[in-house]
Formats: C-alpha cells, structure tokens, sequence
C-alpha cells in the first residue's frame, strides 16, 4: 500500500516542483534599467540599411518625394 | 530634420474605413486590436464629420511621460515607439492617451492583457530593421524602405496625410485656400501644440466640428 502512494507521490512531487521552478527560467529582458530613461533595446535610424544604407538626405528626399504625391493639386494638377 | 506628423482633413474623410483594413492588412494586426480606427461625430445629422484616429506621435507624448517601465522612446523624427520586451501591459499609458490610441490583445487564458500594441507610424520597432522579429512585434517597417504609412498612402480622399509635418502644413494650406473652408485640424493641438508664431503649420483647431458624441475633439487638453 505504501509503495503504492510513494509510486503516485514521487512523480507528482517531481512534476510540481518542475512546473514551480519553471518560472525561474524566464530570461532578463532588461539589461541595466534606469528610472527615468528608456533602457530597452537601442533601434536604428530608418535609413540605415538598405536601400539607403546610411545616407540620411537620399531618405529625407524620398520620404519629402513621397508626401507631395499626397497633393493632388501637384499630383495631377488643378 | 523631418518631423512625422499626422493630420486628418474632416472635411475629406469619407468614413470608409479603408485606412483601418490597410493598417491591419499590412500589418498582420491580431483580431481585437485594432491601431487605426474611425470615429464619426453627430453622426446621422447635418455637419456630420469622421476621423481617422491611431497614435499620433505626440510632440510631448503623455504615454512615455506615464509609463512605469520607461518602455517608450522617440526617433530622431518624432515617432514615439516601444519597446515590447519591456511593456508589462500596464495600461497606463492607455489611460494617458488623449487619442485612445493604445491597444491591448486579450489572446491569454482569462482574458489576460497583453502587452501594448499601438501604431508605429509604420516605422517598426527596436529589432533589426525588416527582420522577422521586427514584424511580428511591431509589424511592417516601411519608413525603412522610403514609404509612409500605408494608411495615409492608400486613403482614397487623401483626407488622412502623413509625413513631415511642414510638408503635411503645406499641402493642408493649399487645399484650405483652395476650397475656402475646413481650416481646422483635428487633434493638432493636443498632439503637437500650437506653434508659436506660423512656421508654415496651419493653423491648429481652436475650433473642431461639433463634437458633441463620441471621443470628441481632446482640444486643448493635456498634451
């Protein structure tokens, strides 16, 4: 009869302690926070990878470029 | 140094919804979440007016000023972005927002809250630009690859523009000059404030359209 609990018990203990510890195994995902200041992950300006690969003003042409068609009255004329 | 903003002309806006189905098509937007969305004011009455309304990247946004983990920074450009490692899905900062703009899955058992999910001014996040990480978090980075948001570039009225606020100011002016009405920019004051002395914005609303139902025109609140 005792061996029979210890048979039901044991695995039960080791599948709970395993499930508790499972919370430990969640990983940092802030490195060094500071109050006050933005400590996530550092992002890159929008033209620095290709197409533009680096150069700001080919981007800021483009995205000027772009905005214009918004005017119709340019767009198409009027 | 471009400065992104957003405006939407009232006296455009056809209440399509097609800005809200661009955003969650491109973007791959979970169901119950919805980053742009369309309110429409005295509805059914005359001097009805609708407008497109997402994050709109507030010069001195109110959710990075609440956020317990600091989660939120500002591009060079004025894009107010977050950091989804980081968002503990609070809900604070929906609380700041004076656009309502800050959006929460409900995907987890019990209705749990997700972290926050806003529009990115279709400008990606903190992850490699283009990468696969970057999507599913934070959606398409089209500001990377020379385009502005989807929303502003399929609206078929062209009532909602997007990009650099000078360029948005001119545009906005031409067609006010034009048509000789509709001056009013919705949701300028509040998000950008009023400039000082011209510089080439229009002039932002000191007066909405009637807003009498719905989450009317924030003017003139805390920014």
């Amino acid at each position: 009869m005792t061996r029979r609990l210890e048979a039901i018990v044991v695995p039960l203990a080791a599948a709970l302690s395993a499930l508790m510890l499972a919370g430990c195994g969640e990983r940092p995902q802030v490195v060094d926070y500071k109050q006050g200041t933005y400590s996530g992950k550092p992002d890159t300006p929008a033209w620095s990878n290709a197409p533009f690969n680096g150069n700001e003003q080919e981007w800021t042409n483009v995205l000027k470029q772009r905005a214009q068609n918004q005017n119709e009255y340019k767009r198409i004329g009027g | 140094m471009a400065r992104m903003k957003f405006l939407c002309d009232a006296e455009r806006c056809i209440e399509c919804n097609g800005c809200v189905t661009a955003c969650k098509q491109e973007h791959e937007i979970p169901w119950g979440v919805n980053r742009r969305r369309v309110v429409t004011m005295n509805d059914g009455v005359p001097g009805e007016r609708s407008i497109s309304v997402a994050c709109m990247h507030c010069s001195d946004a109110p959710c990075m000023a609440v956020c317990p983990v600091d989660c939120f920074y500002k591009t060079d450009q004025g894009v107010v972005l977050h950091d989804k490692d980081m968002c503990i899905g609070c809900g604070y900062c929906f609380y700041a927002c004076p656009f309502g703009a800050p959006q929460f899955p409900q995907l987890g058992a019990f209705g749990v809250r997700g972290k926050m999910d806003k529009c990115t001014f279709c400008a990606g996040g903190p992850e490699p630009d283009g990468s696969a990480a970057e999507f599913e978090k934070y959606g398409r980075n089209r500001l990377s690859e020379g385009k502005l948001p989807v929303c502003a570039e399929m609206c078929s009225t062209k009532a909602l523009l997007a990009g650099d606020g000078d360029v948005l100011a001119d545009i906005y002016r031409d067609r006010v000059l034009r048509r000789g009405k509709g001056a009013e920019v919705w949701g300028w004051a509040t998000a950008y404030k009023a400039p000082a002395g011209g510089n080439g914005a229009p002039r932002p609303a000191g007066a909405t359209p009637a807003p009498s139902a719905g989450p009317a025109a924030p003017q003139g609140g805390k920014s």
